[in-house]
């Protein structure tokens, strides 16, 4: 393969990534590690340091978008970036030390597990009014969003700070070690945790991402694992990729579709995890 | 706790420029890894034709610029891969400009709390670039 040759199908590859998680709401680089380490024989490092370079740039994009929507708590992004930032830049450090085989294996279960959470039928929406939250009230991080279902702006209560605070590390660590944005973990955290709307824990979940995503990237940057001819094809393509997805169509949503994509992302994650187990 | 009125001008200006940032730094830096990419092919012909030079490009011990120092002395000789590297640097450098934005943001409303905050956010972003050295 000459490098002419491998960037076209990179790029080509990484615009599929991009569109194909766009539609998903998953992100472009959970689709496009397996793609660059499983079909083009890419180092998993490699694959991973031009990925979260991709992720900054699909996430600042949305984010723009978002913030201009003022769908977006910035104090909630804030805070919480913390916890993030601290935990990508422990996770880019274990990933400097453990053997490539773990890297495939936890990549395999946290893909079959955003796959999975991406089935998932929402229960319902009934929720009892949120515990009150000290840390909350003293951060003034309650705030009011414009809905646009019902055309109104409607006020809501954050709870359970220090939880999300928790979980936003743990994400932080799955994106620093495997250069994912893991929006899949990080928007539950808000939702279900803190309580935020769904909306807006979206979109504050893809404003936190790019930051999230550039702790990690510096340390990838300074350990010379980005390289310039991998993640530029990846970078631009994935750009392109979600951004065609996000102009052009709105999210998937037929449940026979969307349970195709779940039972290839399943599988992909068990060609990761034999990749990792068996094969190095 | 009743939060005291924000200044809603204030708070959209910031908005609207925080949004600018993120949206100019994607779009300057998709251009120059475009251009940076050219220049590489353009450079270095045996790159459209020869299959052997792939594997030196892309193997996990081949040479890459990793410091700000190395980049830069590329770009010097104009060489296509470091401008490729300069543009995904401004890329990674988009977020910490907001971030640093949002600082002075909260510093102009007078939240303290959250002035810290956002610094000790800003710290981590910045410590990141000296953790990577270490590992």
């Amino acid at each position: 393969m000459t490098p002419l040759y491998f960037t076209l199908i990179t790029f080509t590859m990484a615009l599929a990534a991009g569109l194909l998680g766009s539609l998903l709401g998953l992100g472009g680089g959970i689709i496009v590690i397996p793609a660059l380490t499983l079909l083009l024989h890419v180092d998993i490092r490699l694959a991973i340091g031009a990925s979260i370079v991709s992720v900054i740039a699909t996430s600042s994009g949305a984010a723009a978008a978002y913030v201009r929507e003022r769908l977006t708590n910035l104090r909630v992004a804030m805070l919480l970036e913390i916890a993030t930032t601290a935990g990508a830049l422990s996770g880019a450090m274990i990933s400097g030390f453990i053997q490539p085989r773990w890297l495939y294996v936890v990549f395999g279960v946290v893909l079959g597990y955003s796959a999975l959470a991406m089935f998932h039928k929402k229960p319902p929406q009934f929720r009892a009014p949120p515990p009150p939250d000290r840390w909350a009230d003293r951060l003034r991080l309650h705030d009011r969003f414009f809905d646009p279902a019902t055309g109104q702006e409607r006020a809501y209560q954050v709870t359970h700070t220090r939880l999300g605070l928790l979980l936003m590390y743990i994400a932080g660590i799955v994106s620093g070690l495997l250069g994912i944005g893991s929006g899949a973990l990080k928007v539950p955290a808000m939702d279900l945790a803190m309580r935020l709307p769904i909306k807006v824990s979206t979109a504050t979940s893809n404003f936190m991402i790019g930051v999230t995503a550039a702790a990690s990237a510096g340390v990838y940057f300074m350990r010379g694992d980005i390289d310039p001819f991998i993640a530029a094809p990846v970078a631009a393509g994935v750009l392109v990729g979600a951004t065609l997805g996000s102009h052009l169509l709105g999210r998937l949503q037929g449940r026979a579709v969307r349970l195709t994509f779940v039972v290839v992302l399943l599988w992909v994650s068990a060609q990761m995890l034999y990749e990792g187990i068996i094969k190095l | 706790m009743t939060p005291p009125p924000p200044d809603k001008k204030t708070v959209q200006q910031v908005e609207v420029l925080i949004s600018t940032i993120l949206r100019t730094g994607v779009t300057l830096s998709f251009v120059l890894v475009v251009v940076g990419t050219v220049i590489s092919f353009a450079h270095h012909p045996a790159y459209l034709d020869s299959p052997g030079t792939l594997g030196a490009l892309t193997a996990p011990a081949a040479t890459r610029p990793h410091t700000l120092r190395g980049v830069l002395e590329g770009i010097g000789q104009s060489q296509g891969r470091s401008i490729i590297m300069v543009s995904l640097l401004l890329l990674i450098a988009t977020p910490i400009v907001r971030v640093a934005v949002s600082i002075l943001a909260f510093v102009y409303e007078k939240d303290w709390i959250f002035v810290g905050i956002t610094a000790v956010v800003l710290l981590l972003l910045l410590l990141s670039f000296f953790l990577g050295k270490a590992g």
